[in-house]
């Protein structure tokens, strides 16, 4: 059962008035509305909705980042329900999926927004609230490097200790180890261009 | 050292073997590899088919799988090497005994299979370790695998203890370590080792196609 955003939003606000949250719609079929967070509110949001009987979402099933290097991209996706004015640049996000497995409702997916894509890309950890999401901060801290402040363990896990890059970042450009293919084609093709020999001259 | 095959068919059937030192050697290195026992991904899945009862790896004495590199022979590279897996890979080759060899089982291992277009996945274990024998599949059934097998222990009937077209293991000139890439800041460093592997020549020019 799809839990009842606007309910909890109310109940979320009435609770806990400093906290900034705006809902997110999503026209596409999918249909999941969504919760956006201001990041310095998303533990204390989060304790909130595991604490509450009434709401008892004790399971986060899920943490995922997503890339946006333009934030008007974001706003289409996750609509705001009120008229915002836009981020002034791209940002990284992190999406939570959340579930009351008493009440068997969910996901409720959360999201909470860095400020850009370079620097300022910390986000709070809710590794304090929910234990699940310890890997999954730490995977997307390698995939896309967000910074999660308060982490308990903040490691690469999938990627070499070494390695600098963030591979899920759209921006990412991957090392050229393609000096052969048999039968290249597009982007592979582009690629392997580069490996041909210069074309003699006869 | 040609023996008459006629006349070794005649002292067989009297009793009496006559061979050679080499195919001697040979044969119980052929009939008696013990695979190192690892696996990366789902082609492990069917090497571990094989070794069962259906399949039956022990007919042709590879039944031995053992969990230390020492006391290996064969080398199954079972599955896609990551950039992340590769080092170890190459690691654990260097810690086997001579003779040594190396099957390179699915696709991933041969060129980096259905992922190689990922930016974590090594295209081809063959970039870093000598590879004897290749089986195609992704993944391929046991009966590759064990035809994989037997195409290698032709090989090793085949092979050559003196002279100039000797096998790597009887070579004494021959680099004992195969040196181990390193983890660098974007890739694998280096991303081959060109003393075994180096990008073939291609007779396409960039005007073309």
């Amino acid at each position: 059962m799809m839990p009842d955003l606007a309910a909890i939003l109310s109940r979320v606000q009435t609770a806990l008035p400093a906290a900034a949250l705006a809902l997110r719609r999503n026209p596409g079929p999918a249909g999941q509305d969504s919760l956006l967070v201001a990041p310095a509110d998303l533990v204390a949001v989060c304790r909130f909705l595991r604490d509450t009987p009434e709401l008892a979402f004790d399971l986060l099933s899920n943490v995922t980042g997503v890339d946006w290097p333009d934030p008007a991209t974001a706003d289409a996706v996750a609509v705001p329900a009120e008229a915002t004015a836009p981020a002034a640049c791209g940002f990284l996000e992190v999406v939570y999926h959340l579930y009351s497995t008493p009440r068997r409702v969910g996901p409720l997916v959360l999201r909470a927004r860095t400020a850009d894509r370079a620097a300022a890309v910390q986000l709070p950890s809710v590794v304090a609230v929910y234990r699940s999401a310890e890997f999954q901060e730490r995977e997307i801290y390698d995939l896309f490097g967000v910074i999660f402040t308060g982490h308990p363990d903040l490691r690469r896990i999938l990627m070499w200790d070494e390695f600098l890059d963030h591979p899920l970042r759209k921006d990412y450009v991957a090392p050229d180890d393609y000096q052969y293919e048999p039968t290249p084609h597009d982007a592979v093709l582009e690629k392997a261009k580069l490996h041909y020999p210069a074309k003699a001259e006869s | 050292m040609a023996i008459d095959p006629k006349l070794a068919e005649d002292l067989k059937s009297q009793g009496v073997h006559v061979t050679s030192f080499e195919s001697l050697i040979n044969w119980g290195r052929a009939s008696s590899l013990w695979p190192l026992q690892f696996g990366l991904a789902c082609c492990a899945i069917e090497m571990i088919a094989a070794t069962m009862a259906k399949y039956d790896m022990a007919r042709f004495g590879a039944e031995v799988f053992r969990p230390s590199p020492r006391q290996a022979d064969l080398m199954i590279v079972a599955g896609t090497v990551t950039k992340k897996m590769a080092p170890q890979v190459v690691r654990l080759y260097n810690q086997m005994a001579e003779p040594k060899y190396v099957i390179a089982m699915g696709a991933c291992a041969i060129s980096g299979g259905p992922f190689k277009d990922g930016y974590n996945v090594l295209k081809g274990i063959d970039r870093f370790i000598p590879v004897d024998v290749s089986i195609p599949g992704c993944p391929p059934r046991p009966e590759a695998l064990l035809h994989g097998l037997i195409t290698l222990r032709e090989q090793i009937a085949k092979e050559k203890l003196l002279g100039r077209t000797r096998a790597r293991h009887a070579d004494p000139n021959a680099g004992a370590e195969l040196p181990v890439p390193t983890f660098g800041p974007h890739d694998l460093e280096p991303t081959f080792n060109p003393d075994l592997w180096n990008p073939p020549a291609i007779t396409r020019h960039a005007s073309e196609s």
